[in-house]
Order: structure tokens, then C-alpha cells, then sequence
């Protein structure tokens, strides 16, 4: 049969599907670090960031999708940080913002 | 609870003398469901429902794809309803989810905005010179048959079982979004726990499935199908319910909207194709019927009456469960015997049902 | 001294009469159910500290046994004003003042209907969940141990949906209160709290919160759940946004509590216009003014106490009852 040219493609979902997400990294993180955890969303770590006020790299989304089992890109995203510390002097919760970084980096390196 | 729910939901639904108004798309794919309607309310219940030429389109897809404005379509819904009171009726019945939820819908806004409707009243005396009156109930063709449920089922000739077991089919009904997203109270059962349909259904001896996407939309949107590079996310709506629904092994698929019993049929195919995933028993699709269909294979109704044939996913496994006496040579002749063509065959209705089923002419 | 009549035997009726009665007044408690306590009866602890919700109850109950103050229970008030109290009986009682204290009603998680309350087994309600801590046994309609647990935040408040535009103020706190319970039952599931805003507002809450957070790893997701349905294996499927990540989030869990809201009585409507005070826009009781008066009505010789002016957690309740004896007090002086 030969190939149909539909001019689309099934979407992909964009749905966080936690069950199908292995939380075993993510699970990992907060074992370590488990003040990631206490994270309230301020977004003051991404309002002050360095790298994110020159690029997409959005340091309160990455950590959550990465607490959610959304590794695909974290490394890469982490990456990003220029590891100045403004977001760790921010933090109302006093997240060690920088260790965060540092652990998804190790911790996703394969992803 | 579920009880409950529904009949809180409750809607007046006139026991006779109906205005019908049929659907644009209906008639295209799946064309004897229309003509079933009518048959059972006038054949088999007696009633008197009045199917007029004149009426025409509601404009719904124009309407909901941005290219036909409010004030059209309030006038095109007067002319609807002037047609009806001049032809004595006051009971309107639309046969498309989309319609009705535009009726509701400027019923609603008439209500709410006097003044829309006078405005539309000038507009329709100018264009036409016809006046109207509101109709005194509104009502989709699925609430109709849902309201004479036990009738149909009194006058069944077979019910919704595998006919060698006696175990009820397992079927999953999908409620159109305009049905009773829009206004709850409009809808039998509401919004969340429709019950139009799952009343036909336990009524006539089959199962309900309630599986996790079941108030998911089908995907058809308007806008969203009409753009070709959209309808990649048609169709992933349309997979993500039939992926849900999997597990479950439906026997088949109901739908009062027209749109959602076309894409739901029509797309499996698209997703044969695309990334040959197939659903149902054998990957041979799960078939999609209307509710006048499911009626009519009730009632004993020929399945090419009824227009069967001219699904995408084939309907002979679930008739041959259903224990239906067809005709498989007659299949594909219409009118007067008259061929009417034959799809290819497709990966969805794989090789092996064409050797069972396609009796070549 | 003059008798004044106290409606309602929950925790605020119960606070006002002893401290009215403290105060020199003959007392009557008048209580339409077969007991005192009201809601706080069914109530397992109380946040921040884990306090047992009978331990509180019992001091007070007690405290009204030791005292003269008239109880009468099944006694259900059709009207009154500032000079007597009716019955459904019919009997007509006199005072000098009235202190209405009955309270709120829970909302009936059923009306909404996207969750499937009171359908799929294993949604419940947080006052279901109190009950069940009552009874020492948390479990699932099958008798297992739940693996994955959600609440959600808001149900019945803040929802123009079901005419509900308040805060109730008091589930975020009972949501964390919870959450941590159930954690400590079960150390090996879930938990998910699915929230609207996090409001915090009494002394030692956000430090719960936090709590829950650091030491217990409670997940809190920024969305609203949209709707729970039934998944083959008998749990149910729940959707929301992740807001902070902007995507949506879908997940299966064994139980989903609904944190339910406090609502206006409906015999507010009633009340209130035979009494001739008005009513706040969410069916409360409006009283005086919000600051200095707060106890008070706009009529003399009415008077307030608890959430039946609006949602309120116990500690503010019983002081209310206290304010409620300081008002009336001066009133009658």
C-alpha cells in the first residue's frame, strides 16, 4: 500500500502522566534533598535568575516537572545556570537553590 | 446515586407532533440513521413528526468555525422555528448535537437579552416576511428515543446480548460536548452523568462502560478539523478515548452527535494507517453506532436499512454477536439493487474479515 | 438577673452560655439535634496540634453538666427576636437577649458532580476521612491500604460554579492536618494535595504546612482537580493542571478526599428575615460592623457567635463565645 500523505500527525499529549512516570529519580532528589520539597512557587529564584531573564531556562518549572518525573531535558535545561546563587538568596523557603541545580545535573546526566 | 443524578437532570420531552430538523452531515455518513428516526416514531410508535424539505442547514459549523456571525444565525434559527409554527407544530427535534446545543443556546440568549430577539424578529420579517413562535419544547432526537426507551424495548426483537451466551454487550456511549456541556440542565442526566444513552442501553439489555476518558471529547472540534494541519489533534482525542476504552473491550461504541460517531469510526482507521494501532476484538475496530441504529437493530431493522455499510470500522462481528440475519451479498446494493460501490479494504477491516465477509459480486 | 437565650449547642453556643451564665444570667441552650456539640462532635483532632476534637468538646460539655444552665435538646427555634424565642412546639420562651449560634453547614460534595461523590467508592468527603480517624480504621472501600492519596482543596468554596464565592478558610490547614494523618499511616503512599492557594492564616499553620512538605514529602500541585473517573482496576483516574509547569497532569490513585467547604444554613434565609437582620452575600449572618461589633447584630438585644457569621476555626469560635458574653453584658447593664 503506498504511503498516505495525510498533512498531519497524531499530536503527542502534552499530559504529565504520573503514572507512567518513573518516580524513582525524582523520588532520589528528594531523599537528598527533601527541602526541594518545601517549595511554595514564589517563582523569586526565576524572577532574579541570571540565565532565565536571557533564555527559556525556567528554574521553578524545571525542578517541578523534574519532582513530577519529567526528566526529558532537565539535565540540558540545568545546564543553563550560570550557578550565580541570586535565586538561593531569595528563597523564602531557604532552598539551597544551587544544590538543586547541581543534583538534577548529577542525578539526570543521562537523560 | 448515579439513579440520582440523572433524575435531577429531568427535561420535558412532548409525548407526540414533532418538527424534525435534520443534521448537514448525518445524512452523508451515516445516511439510514435519519430515515430509522422517522421510521420508528411513525412505523413502530405511531407518532406524528413532521420531516419538512424546507428547513435548512442551522449553520452550526459555520457558526462555531467563525465564518457565519450571531446575528445569521439567530435569524436562520428564527426561520427554523417560523417554519415550524406554520406548519402547526410546536415541538421542535433536532437530529444534531451541534443544532441543538445552538437552539439551546439562543433560546438561552433570547431569554437573557430580550432585545437579541427582537432584533432577530425585524431581521427575520425583512429577509423572509415570516414571523415565529418559540418552540414549546426542544428536544434532540437521542432525548426521544431515550423517552420511549421501554416502548422500543417492548416491541424488541432482540436485545443488546451475545445471542450464543446471553451476556449483555459492553458498550460504550460517548454524549456529544454540545449536548449538555453548555447548559447541564439540558441534558438528560447532566453533564457529568449522562443518562439519555445509557438509559437506551440498560433499557435494552446491554452493559455501560464507565472508563476513564469517558467524558473526554471525541476531538471533532470545528475549526480544529476544518485546518488539515489541525486535525493532528483531532484524532489524538479520538485515540486518547479509544486507548482508555481498550481495556475494557467494548463490543462497540454509541454517539448522539453526529460529528462524534464520524470521527470516532472514522479516525480508527486514520490510526490503522498512521501508526497501526488497531482497537477491538482481533484489531478489527470497535463499531460506531448512532442510537437510531442501536434502535433499529433492536427493533429487528435490516442492517443495510439502516445504513450499516457505510461505516469505516465493519459492523458484521457485532451483528453475528448480536445474532442479526443479514444478507451479505446484499451489502453494498442500494435502492432497486443498485451497487453502490465497495471501499478498499483497509488495515482496520483486516484480510481476514474480507475472506469471512466480502462475498464478491 | 434577665435570661438570655443561646441558639445552638456547638462549640460557640456552648462557650457563650458558660460565659454568660459565668456572668450572673440565667442561661438557656437551646439544641435542635439529640446532643450538644455540633459538628465538632464528629470531628476526630483538631490542627495545628493534633488536639483531640473530644477532649475540647468534653471540657465544655462538662463545664454545661456542672452548671445550672437550662439545656433543652430537640429544640428547634422557628423564630424569634430580641424578646423571645419560638419553638416548633409552639412554646414561646422569653429573655432579655439572643445569642445565635447555629453555626454552618458542610457542602454537600455531591453537587459536584465531576468528582463522583457518593458514586466511585472511594471519594470522600474530609469530614468522611474524620470520621474514619474516629474509628481508628483508614481504609479503602475493600478493606486495603490506600497506595496513592489526593485532596483536594476548595471544594464547595471559592466556586461561582455552586454559588460559593467565600473562602471557608479553614480547609487549606485541615487539608495538610489530613494529609500528614494519612501519611503517618500509610509511610509508603502518595500524597498529593491539589490546591487553589495555600492560605495559611493562624499561628503554627504555615509551620504545618511546612512540615508537611519537609518531613512527611506531602507533593502539593498548584491546579484544581477537573474531574475523577473510574480506571479498570477499580481506582480512579484524576486530572488537573500542574499550573507551575503549565502542562496537564493526569495520575490514578486509590482515594480522593474533598475538602469541603462550610455553607450558610439554609434556614439562615428564614431566620433572618423574621428577625429582621440582614444577611451577607453568601447566606451568612452580617454582622454590625466587622470590627468593634462583630458579635453583634443591627438590632438590639441579637446577637452573634461562631461561624454563623462566617467560616472560622474552633479557637476563634470560642473566643467569639467569650466576645458574645462581653456584648450581651454590656447590653443588658
Amino acid at each position: 500500500m503506498a504511503a498516505i500523505n495525510w498533512g498531519f500527525a497524531i499530536s503527542r499529549p502534552r499530559v504529565i502522566d504520573v503514572d507512567h512516570n518513573n518516580l524513582r529519580k525524582s523520588d532520589e532528589i528528594l531523599l537528598e534533598m527533601p527541602e526541594l520539597q518545601s517549595c511554595i512557587g514564589c517563582g523569586a529564584c526565576t524572577a532574579s535568575c541570571t540565565a532565565g531573564n536571557l533564555t527559556q531556562f525556567n528554574f521553578r518549572k524545571v525542578h517541578t516537572l523534574v519532582r513530577r518525573g519529567e526528566y526529558q531535558g532537565a539535565y540540558e535545561e540545568m545546564n543553563k545556570c550560570m550557578l550565580c546563587g541570586k535565586c538561593r538568596l531569595l528563597c523564602p523557603r531557604g532552598i539551597n537553590t544551587r544544590g538543586v541545580v547541581m543534583l538534577i545535573k548529577r542525578k539526570l546526566g543521562d537523560f | 446515586m448515579r439513579a440520582k443524578s440523572w433524575s435531577d437532570y429531568q427535561k420535558d420531552i412532548a409525548d407526540d407532533r414533532y418538527y424534525y430538523a435534520r443534521s448537514c452531515i448525518r445524512q452523508n455518513f451515516f445516511p439510514g440513521s435519519e430515515k430509522a428516526f422517522l421510521e420508528i416514531l411513525q412505523r413502530d410508535l405511531g407518532k406524528d413528526i413532521f420531516d419538512d424539505p424546507a428547513h435548512s442547514s442551522c449553520t452550526g459549523i459555520g457558526y462555531h468555525s467563525d465564518v457565519v456571525p450571531l446575528e445569521t444565525i439567530m435569524t436562520v434559527v428564527a426561520r427554523q422555528f417560523a417554519l415550524m409554527s406554520e406548519a402547526g407544530y410546536e415541538n421542535f427535534v433536532t437530529s444534531c448535537i451541534t443544532s441543538f446545543g445552538i437552539y439551546t443556546e439562543i433560546l438561552s440568549t433570547w431569554e437573557e437579552f430580550p432585545e437579541t430577539e427582537e432584533r432577530t424578529r425585524e431581521n427575520l420579517f425583512k429577509a423572509t416576511g415570516r414571523e415565529f413562535a418559540k418552540p414549546k419544547s426542544l428536544a434532540h432526537t437521542s432525548d426521544v428515543i431515550f423517552h420511549f426507551r421501554e416502548e422500543i424495548a417492548a416491541r424488541a426483537k432482540r436485545r443488546l446480548v451475545d445471542s450464543m451466551t446471553g451476556e449483555p454487550l459492553k458498550v460504550v456511549e460517548h454524549i456529544g460536548c454540545h449536548y449538555a456541556k453548555i447548559f447541564p440542565k439540558s441534558g438528560i442526566g447532566g453533564s457529568e452523568f449522562p443518562y439519555v444513552l445509557a438509559g437506551m442501553i440498560e433499557s435494552w439489555g446491554g452493559e455501560c462502560v464507565d472508563y476513564p476518558e469517558r467524558r473526554h471529547c471525541c476531538g471533532f472540534g470545528f475549526r480544529n478539523y476544518l485546518v488539515q494541519a489541525n486535525r493532528g489533534y483531532s484524532v489524538a482525542n479520538s485515540q486518547k478515548k479509544l486507548e482508555s476504552m481498550a481495556p475494557y473491550h467494548p463490543d462497540f461504541i454509541v454517539a448522539n452527535c453526529p460529528g462524534c460517531s464520524m470521527f470516532l469510526d472514522k479516525w480508527q482507521y486514520t490510526i490503522a494507517e498512521m501508526n497501526g494501532r488497531t482497537y477491538g476484538a482481533n484489531g478489527y475496530g470497535i463499531p460506531v453506532l448512532t442510537y437510531e441504529e442501536m434502535a433499529g437493530l433492536v427493533l429487528g431493522y435490516d442492517p443495510w436499512e439502516l445504513g450499516m455499510q457505510m461505516h469505516q470500522v465493519n459492523v458484521e462481528p457485532l451483528l453475528d454477536r448480536l445474532g442479526v440475519e443479514y444478507d451479505p451479498s446484499t451489502k453494498y446494493l442500494g435502492r432497486n439493487g443498485k451497487f453502490i460501490g465497495k471501499p478498499a479494504s483497509a488495515v482496520v477491516n483486516c484480510p481476514s474479515q474480507e475472506f469471512i465477509y466480502d462475498i464478491k459480486l | 438577673m434577665e435570661r438570655v437565650i443561646v441558639i445552638g449547642g456547638g462549640v460557640a453556643g456552648m462557650k457563650a452560655a458558660l460565659d454568660l451564665r459565668r456572668r450572673g444570667f440565667e442561661v438557656t441552650l437551646l439544641e435542635k439535634s439529640r446532643h450538644l456539640g455540633g459538628k465538632v462532635r464528629k470531628w476526630h483532632c483538631l490542627f495545628p496540634t493534633f488536639t483531640s476534637a473530644a477532649e475540647v468538646l468534653g471540657g465544655l460539655k462538662a463545664e454545661v453538666a456542672d452548671s445550672d444552665i437550662e439545656v433543652r435538646l430537640e429544640a428547634e427555634v422557628v423564630s424569634f427576636d430580641n424578646r423571645s424565642v419560638t419553638l416548633a412546639s409552639g412554646e414561646k420562651l422569653a429573655c432579655g437577649a439572643v445569642v445565635l449560634a447555629t453555626g454552618f453547614t458542610l457542602f454537600d460534595a455531591r453537587v459536584k458532580e465531576e468528582y463522583g461523590y457518593g458514586i466511585y467508592d472511594n471519594v470522600i468527603t474530609s469530614a468522611d476521612l474524620e470520621e474514619m480517624f474516629r474509628n481508628g480504621r483508614v481504609a479503602l472501600r475493600n478493606g486495603e491500604r490506600p497506595r496513592r492519596v489526593a485532596f483536594l482543596h476548595c471544594v464547595g468554596s471559592r466556586d461561582e460554579k455552586v454559588c460559593q464565592r467565600h473562602c471557608s478558610k479553614v480547609c487549606c490547614v485541615t487539608g495538610v492536618k489530613q494529609a500528614i494523618e494519612v501519611k503517618k499511616l500509610f509511610p509508603e503512599a502518595d500524597v498529593f494535595n491539589f490546591y487553589m492557594d495555600i492560605r495559611m492564616f493562624g499561628p503554627g499553620y504555615e509551620e504545618m504546612y511546612r512540615e508537611a512538605q519537609l518531613s512527611h514529602n506531602i507533593h502539593f500541585v498548584r491546579g484544581r482537580i477537573s474531574e475523577a473517573s473510574p480506571t479498570i482496576d477499580g481506582r480512579l483516574q484524576i486530572k488537573a493542571e500542574d499550573t507551575l509547569t503549565g502542562r496537564p497532569l493526569k495520575m490514578s490513585v486509590d482515594m480522593l478526599v474533598l475538602l469541603v467547604g462550610m455553607r450558610s444554613n439554609d434556614d439562615n434565609v428564614h431566620l433572618a428575615e423574621q428577625a429582621g437582620v440582614p444577611l451577607a452575600p453568601n447566606g451568612f449572618f452580617a454582622p454590625k460592623d466587622m470590627f468593634a461589633g462583630n458579635v453583634c447584630s443591627p438590632r438590639k438585644g441579637v446577637f452573634y457567635a461562631g461561624a454563623i457569621t462566617a467560616p472560622k476555626s474552633i479557637g476563634e469560635v470560642l473566643n467569639e463565645g467569650s466576645a458574645v458574653a462581653d456584648a450581651v453584658t454590656e447590653y443588658l447593664s
